[in-house]
């Protein structure tokens, strides 16, 4: 559904997925839209159907267009086909010419007509009717939405939208067939409707962060705004800093007090983060930062996603810097993805990047409850010295790698938490030794630690491997599938845990591959890249990627995989 | 660095630790260190609830100097991590130090919202009007007609040297001080009350680098003490500053603002957040 600002298709697409919940139905709802603050093209990208929804489609089987204003900006974001079905006003003149030539059926609504003759009735609710009746989508729900969301207080929007959904669904009839959604089977299980950035704020309150200082930026706002809201409610805190600089700083001072803390951003937020990054690796200060990817370099096109984040997430820090980088690989996995990163953070008192993606985050979902892990963040505690004059040391060289860190009001453990490199007291110090012990150690920590089966989403078993992350996966889960029936067998290895790289573990789930298929969403193949530096793959990968904001989509990958398998 | 001292009080001694100073013989900071720690023990405060947060300078290399839970953090930066660490844990007695060019170039931004957020602790900026660390370049504090440094040009910056207490003022600060590192017992003072005055209170302490600037020997006959009056009144420090010629000391402007922030209260458990999603 595409229309200009003001159109009202967000609110109608918004309307219709809380409809589809109330249904049992699932749903993914994308946004693609231009740059204005208000106003301008915006298109609701929905699909729908009976079984969780983790992908974009290939094509879509409507369009609709309440007007064209603007809306073949998008053309490109908008794959059709022969057997879609374009709904436009005739008033709104002409279907453009590039909507034309894919081929596509086209059946003209009188929107605003039908609107006018309803007393304050609207075009997008008109739009909103047709297209339920043409799926074959219960009317039930949707003017129970309508009561939820205008009775109290606008009785008479009510009774409008009300009427202009049927008047939609009367018009429906003469519009020509689409494909019909299946009906929802009862299922035993909890559904959520959520957004990335959202799932992304509840997994860090789940983790325990009770900390988020933060400066707004697209696509991560939608995150600050949840934790604006949640977090003093559950006891924490909430500041809008000045900028990134001090977002981060912040954070890093609210960690070292003992509040796992946490800031979201995005490309050029993460930019500026990065000496503060530098800051907790060194410092040992756990912090987590979620990087809601949108398309660079610098401002590039800020409402839309891209996966080229990896190497400043991997490789931005100056010195020897090993950290934590985890991405989420659904919608659902932003919540997971996020709590395990606190988790980590806190066990290993070290920066974490969640790699998260604008088609994740800022997508909303109708999908199974996300489970309720038992990940929550916990520091080595410390115990202060019984010997007199003895100096507690907070950079200890232990086994693991991981020192005891106090909270300060701890009497008898104060330290002075450096940037600078230091000995295991933290006193400042400029010799190799000490230099080479906190590297080993730093290190260490992360290299051994237990992260479980948690490092990948791993399913499936083939002589091909799709090797993906982030938004990607969905993608390539569904071509995996769409490539069984055809009798190609692939497995999907999705990295939750982008670093430290895990080879053992790679090498196992590689066992008996005989070809690799990377997918990702980057001009340069950065992901290609990393896993071709970082891995001893047993064979050269094949790489299918592009650069945002064209998200990969089933097909491609499903087409590439039968051409691998033969 | 370590204490075991757990007994009910402290003297300034139990505030330092055993860690060498890499300052010049006859800096400035050396004092304000003492002063810093006397003040601390004057309050009745604990080594271990007090905190000393920096950023990256020769006067930020303080914290690791005392004996409380101290952050070395980076450039600039010293306000932010003092603040987050402030807002998380307002228990503690929070102090932010540093110099002139980490609190007013690279951390000015930081200085102007800290100031207008008015977070309860206090700021101290040992001032030498000059980059000491990186041998002698000229700081925004630094006269527009100095030129003994390599990096500056032949004549000076010709910039407008800062003035951070007129900003502070103007920006929002709760309390607006400056001492002398030179008088380490009425600067002490200066500390231990701005530490009780509640919300953000900015001390600005003439710390010589005679290493750089042989010519601020000279401060102990020019820093006049107690020369300026105390005011609440926002205008009248406005006119005192503006016609300021950087050498009185004393406290010239107590605020009454509120300190930024909440009383931390939970009252939703984390569970509860889910039924916002939950069908």
């Amino acid at each position: 559904m595409c229309g200009s600002g003001g159109a009202g298709v967000m609110t109608a697409a918004n309307m219709f997925i809380d409809a589809a919940a109330e249904a049992g139905f699932y749903a993914l709802f994308g946004r693609s839209s231009g740059p204005q603050i208000r106003g301008g093209e915006a298109a609701a990208l929905l699909r729908l159907g009976a079984e969780p929804i983790t992908s974009v489609d290939d094509t879509f089987d409507i369009m609709l267009a309440v007007d064209w204003q603007g809306v073949q900006r998008f053309a490109a974001e908008l794959p059709l086909s022969k057997s879609t079905l374009i709904i436009c006003d005739p008033s709104a003149g002409d279907v453009p010419d590039v909507y034309v030539k894919s081929g596509a059926r086209i059946a003209h609504l009188p929107m605003k007509d039908l609107a006018k003759a309803i007393p304050g009735g609207r075009p997008n609710m008109i739009a909103l009717g047709a297209v339920a009746a043409l799926i074959g989508f219960p009317v039930g729900p949707l003017t129970e939405i309508l009561g939820k969301s205008l009775k109290k207080k606008r009785a008479d929007a009510y009774e409008a939208s009300v009427a202009a959904v049927k008047s939609g669904a009367e018009a429906a009839a003469s519009l020509g067939e689409t494909k019909k959604l299946a009906a929802p089977t009862a299922k035993d299980v909890k559904r959520w409707t959520i957004a990335g950035n959202a799932a992304a704020g509840l997994g860090a309150i789940r983790g325990g962060i009770r900390f988020c200082a933060a400066y707004p930026i697209t696509p991560a706002t939608e995150v600050l705004e949840y934790l604006s809201s949640a977090l003093p409610k559950t006891g924490g805190v909430f500041v809008q800093a000045e900028d990134e600089l001090a977002s981060i700083n912040m954070c890093i001072g609210a960690s070292y007090g003992g509040e796992p803390s946490i800031t979201a951003t995005s490309g050029p937020g993460l930019a500026l983060m990065i000496e503060g990054l530098g800051l907790s690796m060194a410092s040992e200060t756990p912090v987590v930062v979620v990087d809601v990817q949108r398309v660079g370099p610098s401002t590039g096109i800020a409402t839309k996603c891209e996966q080229s984040d990896l190497n400043i997430a991997v490789y931005g820090l100056h010195g020897d810097a090993p950290h934590l980088v985890v991405a989420p690989n659904s919608i659902g996995d932003c919540l997971l993805a996020t709590q395990w990163a606190v988790y980590l953070a806190e066990a290993l008192q070290s920066p974490c990047i969640v790699l998260s993606d604008q088609a994740l985050g800022q997508s909303r979902a109708i999908i199974d409850a996300p489970a309720d892990v038992a990940f929550v963040g916990k520091r080595l505690e410390a115990v202060a010295p019984t010997v007199e004059g003895e100096v507690f040391k907070r950079y200890a060289n232990t086994a693991s790698g991981v020192s005891p860190m106090p909270v300060p009001g701890q009497p008898g453990c104060q330290y002075t938490a450096d940037g600078l490199e230091h000995t295991e007291t933290g006193t400042p110090s400029s010799q190799a030794s000490d230099h080479s012990i906190q590297l080993d150690k730093r290190l260490r920590k992360l290299t051994g630690f237990d992260y479980g089966n948690h490092w990948a989403t791993i399913e499936g078993e083939g002589d091909i491997a799709v090797v993906t992350w982030g938004s990607c996966t969905g993608a390539a889960r569904e071509a995996i599938t769409r490539a069984r029936a055809d009798g190609v067998n692939a497995k999907l290895i999705s990295l939750r845990l982008v670093y430290p790289t895990r080879p053992e573990h790679m090498a196992e789930a590689l066992k008996g591959v005989k070809k690799i298929l990377v997918v990702e969403q980057s001009h340069l193949g950065q992901f290609t890249r990393y896993l071709r530096g970082e891995y001893d793959l047993p064979v050269k990968p094949e790489q299918l990627s592009r650069p945002g904001p064209l998200p990969m989509r089933p097909g491609e990958i499903h087409t590439r995989l039968l051409s691998m398998g033969k | 660095m370590s204490s075991c001292n757990t007994s009910a009080t402290y003297t300034a001694k139990d505030f330092k630790s055993d860690v060498k100073p890499v300052w010049c013989p006859g800096c400035g900071d050396f004092a304000v260190l003492s002063s810093i720690t006397k003040a601390f023990a004057d309050l009745g405060l604990a080594p271990h609830e007090t905190s000393v947060v920096s950023g990256i300078g020769c006067s930020s290399r303080i914290p690791a100097y005392t004996n409380t839970y101290g952050f070395h953090s980076i450039h600039g930066r010293a306000l932010a991590v003092g603040q987050g660490l402030k807002l998380a844990r307002p228990d503690l007695t929070v102090l932010v130090a540093g110099g002139d060019g980490d609190g007013f170039s690279i951390g000015g931004n930081h200085f102007i919202h800290a100031c207008r957020r008015n977070v309860d602790l206090t700021y101290i900026v040992m001032d030498n009007r000059v980059y000491g660390m990186t041998k002698g370049q000229p700081s925004p504090t630094t006269e527009s007609d100095w030129d003994a440094s390599a990096m500056a040009p032949p004549g000076g910056t010709g910039m407008t040297p800062f003035h951070p207490l007129a900003i502070a003022l103007a920006a929002g600060a709760n309390f607006i001080a400056r001492g002398f590192s030179g008088d380490p017992n009425g600067t002490a003072e200066i500390i231990a009350e701005a530490i009780r005055h509640p919300g953000f209170s900015f001390v600005a302490i003439m710390s010589p680098c005679i290493t750089f600037r042989e010519e601020q020997r000279d401060w102990k006959n020019t820093m006049r003490q107690t020369a300026i009056e105390a005011t609440t009144d926002s205008a009248q420090a406005a006119r005192r500053l503006m016609t300021d010629d950087g050498f009185n000391c004393g406290v010239l402007f107590r605020g009454s603002r509120n300190s930024y922030g909440k009383e931390k209260k939970a009252v939703a458990a984390v569970s509860d957040l889910d039924a916002e999603f939950a069908l």
